[in-house]
């Protein structure tokens, strides 16, 4: 069961990772010390897993491709499909995988350095995993939006700066 | 021409809007950190633009009744009653307004005779006043202070009322100061207008920005107060919907049928669009029970505290507000007088909070600071100001 205090902590690390435990303790009117054993029992129980910066490649000199892969696998005696997506998603390419409903099973999101790569990627190891039984390949070209975060094209605060 | 002898005399001679004059310098600071901004930092909910998006579509673009849409008023009926226990017809007793802004203007005028007392809590927000004397009526400022983390004492009620006195205005959660009054404390107010005459207009446009665990009680739930009390709300801060302009005005309806009259002649009807947004709107707080007001209370409440704590740290003694979005820090120990304060502040610093003179005479000495803004704007502001402080000492 979820307290309060940690509904206030995931909130405010989903917005900023870098927010002290000591500002969340004033943030929420609690002490630092309850927030440290709050974040320590949420990274322990799986729920906080990582905090990692949301970064704009495109705006670098970083030459990469991404695509979104559908793959369509047939799900093995009593592992179902998580044997085969715990064997996809060791590859240093595969970014998420996610089990899917709908017309296929896994939407898998690579990245490469380049075309090539990416594509060798898809032929010599992804479609020939057993129990893979087919793949479409989407390139991604422009990122908009990512975790919540606009990229391109935002609105900026609209408001009138000042008002009753 | 002579616009001088044309004007209006009672108009003219209202002063501009205090808040006014820092908007034109803040608008020429583009870098600028605005404190100043009334208005919820969130935009509306995708899914209440989409319904008012799917209404154009649909070809709903016609005038609406002029009580506003049937649909609507059920659900603000539905509302009023699970949230804060107090009944009203939709039949008769709940009109959509255009913001709680025309309901406040339309409840003035409607009661004020020439020379009627309206009793308005200082500071408070800043249309009062003008609203009343517009009315043909004359505003008599009641002080509040931070002693009393600004709620209306009975005892300075009591000591206000005259045989002139028309109206009170309620105005909790309050704009500027964050403060709010509990149940018992509303009864005490209860009790002084108990036997008279007076009419109550309770603004709580506020009434689901309310923290630390306390419960918004609408003055009309307050036992024989419903037969003298205008309740005014709206959709504009508890949805992010401040541009639809879209409020509600409830009273018996007795008192609310002059209101509406004015309104039938005046403004029709509120724009359609809006209506169906806010019909929306209170929908789907239904089917989530309130989930995203809950969310967005959690948000104000972290900003609040970081705030109160950073401003009581650096020697602004700040009361804690318990409602809306501001804080109303003391500033008297910088020796500086409000509207000094946020000048030099704003010039220097580059952040922008309004004179708490603004909302009337006893703002002196405190600043309004508005944390509708994120984290980050917060953190810098407060950065800026407390060095603005300490270079003051």
């Amino acid at each position: 069961m979820f307290s309060t205090l940690d509904m206030h902590i995931l909130e405010i690390l989903c917005e900023d990772a870098r927010v002290t435990p000591r500002e969340i303790a004033v943030m929420t009117g609690s002490d630092e010390a309850q927030v440290n054993s709050a974040i320590e029992s949420l990274q322990r129980s799986g729920v906080l897993v990582g905090y990692q910066a949301l970064i704009n490649w495109e705006r670098t000199d970083k030459e990469f491709v991404q695509a979104i892969i559908e793959v369509n696998v047939q799900p093995q005696r009593e592992k179902g499909f998580d044997a085969i997506a715990q064997r996809i998603m060791q590859y240093d390419e595969v970014k998420s995988c996610y089990l899917m409903s709908g017309a296929y099973d896994l939407m898998v999101q690579c990245e490469a350095a380049t075309l090539r790569e990416l594509a060798q990627f898809v032929h010599s190891r992804l479609s020939v995993i057993e129990g893979v039984t087919g793949t479409s390949t989407h390139f991604m070209l422009k990122t908009y939006k990512y975790g919540g975060v606009v990229f391109e094209g935002g609105a900026s605060d609209r408001r009138q700066a000042v008002m009753p | 021409m002579q616009y001088d002898r044309v004007i209006n005399k009672r108009i003219a001679d209202v002063p501009p809007s205090g808040i006014r004059k820092f908007f034109d310098i803040v608008r020429k600071m583009p870098h600028a950190i605005s404190l100043g901004v009334g208005e919820p930092d969130f935009v509306t909910p995708w899914a209440i633009r989409d319904a008012a998006i799917q209404s154009i579509e649909d070809g709903q673009t016609q005038y609406t009744s002029n009580w506003g849409m049937e649909s609507l008023r059920e659900k603000i009926a539905a509302y009023l009653r699970m949230r804060y226990h107090v009944t009203y017809s939709p039949k008769d007793e709940i009109l959509v307004t255009v913001g709680a802004s025309e309901g406040i203007d339309l409840a003035l005028r409607a009661v004020i005779c020439p020379g009627d007392e309206v009793l308005v809590p200082d500071p408070g927000y800043v249309s009062y006043q003008p609203c009343v004397t517009f009315a043909g009526g004359v505003p008599v400022p009641v002080r509040t202070h931070a002693k009393d983390c600004f709620a209306l004492t009975p005892e300075a009620l009591a000591a206000a009322i005259t045989p002139k006195t028309k109206a009170l205005i309620l105005p909790y959660p309050n704009n500027p100061t964050g403060g709010v009054m509990t149940r018992e404390q509303l009864c005490a107010i209860a009790q002084v207008l108990e036997g008279t005459d007076i009419v109550v207009l309770s603004d709580e446009i506020y009434s689901e920005l309310i923290y630390d665990g306390h419960e918004h009680t609408a003055f009309a739930s307050i036992p024989g107060m419903r037969e003298r009390t205008v309740t005014l709300n709206g959709f504009s801060k508890a949805f992010a919907m401040t541009g639809w302009r879209v409020g509600h005005l409830c009273a018996p309806r007795e008192l609310l049928s002059p209101m509406f009259k004015i309104h039938q002649y005046t403004m029709l009807c509120a724009s359609i669009v809006s209506q169906n947004a806010a019909d929306k709107a209170l929908g789907r707080a239904f089917e989530t029970n309130f989930e995203d007001v809950k969310t967005m209370v959690r948000s104000y409440d972290r900003r609040r505290r970081l705030m109160v704590e950073n401003l009581n740290a650096m020697g602004l003694a700040c009361f804690e507000p318990r409602g809306a979005f501001y804080v109303f820090p003391c500033i008297e120990s910088t020796g500086m007088t409000s509207e000094e304060f946020c000048t030099k502040l704003l010039e220097e610093k580059h952040v922008a909070c309004v004179p708490g003179t603004a909302f009337g005479a006893s703002g002196e000495g405190y600043v309004r600071c508005s944390y509708a803004t994120s984290i980050e704007n917060l953190t810098e502001a407060l950065k800026r100001i407390r060095e603005f402080v300490e270079e003051h000492k």
